[in-house]
């Protein structure tokens, strides 16, 4: 949201392909496509909000980012600068953390919260002193809004909220350019979740950073981000500004995920008519020819079944993957 | 309190602002309490585990301090006086009764320590050679246990942290090792290595310990160690898919990292368990195979071999046999129940 924006991308994805291999049966494997051909880039500065329905291949795409698997394929650019061999993963692990989704399973209950935060500092040496390191530690406590007297205490004193803090404290300690946040509000109970991604706002005005937001929650999804990229069954689908796509969604899927939005005028919410989809998601192990959404898509044409639609830009800055595009109202 | 009439409220003029004092008051810091706080807590509540504890540590005690001041030493046998004929008096004597020399000096008037348990066929204090050989038993019990814990902590983390191939291979030389008999191993190795040992260790400090000690020690590496890699092997398998390690990996943390910081630590639990339980089973080891012959080197004593000796004499001096048998029994005992009482008290599965 801040004002700063460069023209020139932080990261760029080109065409990153993120594939499991599954045993069948033996020794036979199949690859499960979690993503299959995503490309996007994130400007300095700038939050992009990924959204889609649970097992979309969100996640993967977060974490094939900062090479926690290794890509099938594709190309992940930062600051112009391909991500290649080991030394270049050392040198972003210094400038792309993350902030994880659960903020139980993601603090080590063996760690006080100091050792926790500290833990990339001491990963790469970023002290010469023990007493650099804890002033290091208390700033960033002080960041996150938790008190210093938390520093010596055990991750399971703390609550949802402060877990979280301690988590952001810890993607912050190297001092990061682009935070991956993987769903960071949506183990946290409303209040909670205003009072983080307020304070995620604040840190990316205060620190110039950039973010991708990974979220299954469309309103915290608009409210935080700059542009939205909407993925089904491991491929993006349509990707444009926060407010381009909620108020002019292209995509047959997208018009349906927005329709699923709660309104919190009633009168407005009659007006609206849900899109409701039929059947479930595929299994990205048995995903469908050509276009991925085609199955439950009421648009659904045999040039769907052939090819899968080109990712391409319809309006300036709005990008959208459907070969029917003209006849979706 | 005044309440309103009507409403039934209390009258909010009956409120006083708190003093620091009372603020101060209110908020009460906890002390953290850790993981391991809690266990210790927990297993002070077990009473036999309370009992076995101090039973071990006593024992243990004992067994380092008392032959320091005790009058009598291991080796010695009491008949034996140099550029004298051998005084068999002094052999196969039964509990608090004296040799010819000290019942004359007794009768001068001088004290003399009295030999608790008798003395063995050449005259030795029976007493000092129990606690000799609890001595040793412990310390075979200890250092194999040790051995175990390094070489399965190793083993297991690796195998459990690398998963794949690494992981297929490292299980499949644990079942290998696992389905050899190793009673049979154990005396096939220690004959061996007794063979190629006795040279390499000659004149050495270890050699008054005995090539069948040092045997037993590498056959217990060679041999023990694959029931405690499987268990840290299982509990990493499950820890690794943690997000907590996830997170280390993102901050760009190396498999050694990732191992040391936050599996071993979290797994520290089934590690001391089954260590303490790893004792007891290499104090039997020892003791079967020094029962067997295949112990210590005479005149060090073990439990096992103790045992053994007293055998040749079981009709007239059962007490021989019973007494180490006992000592065994009650170290073996109160080490398992410990162990059992550490299981159920920082075991998180076990207590929900």
């Amino acid at each position: 949201m801040s004002e700063i924006r460069n023209e020139t991308p932080l990261i760029e994805v080109r065409n990153l392909k993120e594939h499991f291999p599954i045993q069948v049966s033996g020794l036979k494997t199949k690859p499960l496509k979690a993503v299959d051909g995503v490309s996007f880039s994130i400007k300095r500065g700038e939050t992009l909000g990924l959204v889609g329905e649970s097992g979309c291949g969100k996640t993967t795409v977060g974490r094939t980012i900062l090479n926690l698997y290794k890509p099938t394929s594709g190309e992940i650019i930062y600051d112009g600068k391909p991500i290649k061999t080991a030394a270049d993963i050392k040198e972003f692990r210094k400038k792309a953390t993350m902030v994880f989704q659960d903020p139980y399973s993601s603090l080590n209950p063996r760690m006080t919260v100091a050792d926790i935060i500290g833990e990339p500092l001491d990963v790469h040496k970023l002290y010469k002193t023990k007493e650099e390191r804890q002033a290091r530690i208390l700033e960033l406590m002080d960041y996150v809004g938790l008190n210093s007297e938390h520093a010596a205490r055990y991750a399971h004193e703390f609550s949802g909220g402060q877990r979280q803090r301690i988590g952001i404290a810890r993607a912050l300690a190297v001092n990061p350019e682009f935070i991956v946040c993987d769903e960071p509000v949506s183990a946290l109970d409303v209040s909670i979740q205003a009072q983080v991604i307020n304070m995620f706002q604040e840190l990316q005005e205060k620190l110039g950073l950039t973010y991708l937001f990974i979220a299954h929650d469309l309103l915290v999804v608009r409210h935080i981000s700059d542009r939205i990229a909407v993925m089904y069954l491991g491929k993006m689908v349509e990707l444009a500004d926060a407010d381009e796509i909620y108020d002019h969604p292209m995509h047959p899927y997208s018009k349906s995920l927005l329709s699923s939005v709660p309104v919190p005028d009633p009168n407005i919410a009659r007006a609206n008519k849900r899109i409701i989809l039929e059947g479930d998601i595929p299994s990205p192990l048995n995903a469908p020819s050509g276009c991925p959404f085609r199955t439950r898509c009421r648009y659904a044409t045999d040039v769907c079944a052939q090819s899968m639609p080109e990712f391409k830009e319809v309006k300036p800055g709005h990008f959208c993957a459907c070969h029917n595009l003209e006849n979706v109202d | 309190m005044n309440l309103k009439k009507l409403s039934m409220h209390p009258d909010l003029d009956c409120f006083a602002p708190a003093s620091e004092a009372e603020k101060e008051y209110m908020v009460q810091m906890r002390p953290s309490s850790t993981f391991f706080k809690d266990g210790v807590k927990r297993l002070m509540k077990n009473k036999i585990a309370v009992i076995s504890f101090f039973v071990i540590v006593i024992i243990t005690l004992c067994s380092i301090i008392l032959p320091m001041f005790w009058p009598y030493k291991y080796d010695q046998m009491l008949g034996v006086r140099p550029g004298r004929p051998v005084n068999s008096s002094y052999n196969n004597l039964a509990p608090f009764e004296y040799g010819e020399k000290e019942l004359e000096r007794m009768a001068e008037g001088e004290k003399i320590f009295p030999h608790i348990f008798g003395t063995d066929a050449q005259g030795r204090d029976y007493f000092i050679r129990v606690v000799y050989g609890a001595r040793i038993s412990l310390a075979v019990g200890f250092f194999a246990s040790l051995i175990v814990l390094v070489i399965g902590l190793t083993v297991g983390s690796i195998s459990g942290y690398c998963g794949g191939k690494v992981d297929i291979v490292i299980m499949r030389i644990v079942d290998i090792i696992y389905s050899l008999p190793d009673m049979l191993m154990v005396i096939l190795l220690s004959t061996v290595l007794k063979e190629v040992l006795a040279p390499l260790i000659a004149g050495t400090v270890l050699e008054k310990l005995g090539v069948n000690m040092i045997s037993l020690f590498i056959v217990f590496g060679l041999l023990y160690w694959v029931s405690m890699s499987r268990q840290i092997r299982g509990q990493i398998l499950s820890l690794r898919e943690q997000e907590y390690v996830l997170a280390a990996q993102a901050t760009g943390a190396r498999g050694k990292w990732i191992i040391m910081k936050h599996l071993l630590p979290n797994c520290i639990s089934v590690v001391v368990i089954s260590t303490a339980l790893q004792i007891p089973s290499a104090i039997f080891t020892e003791s079967y195979l020094s029962f067997l012959g295949l112990g210590v080197n005479a005149p060090m004593p073990s439990l096992g071999s103790l045992a053994s000796d007293a055998l040749n004499g079981m009709n007239s001096y059962p007490y021989r046999l019973v007494i180490p048998a006992i000592v065994i029994s009650l170290i073996v005992l109160s080490l398992n129940l410990f162990g059992d009482g550490l299981r159920d008290a920082f075991d998180p599965k076990l207590n929900g």
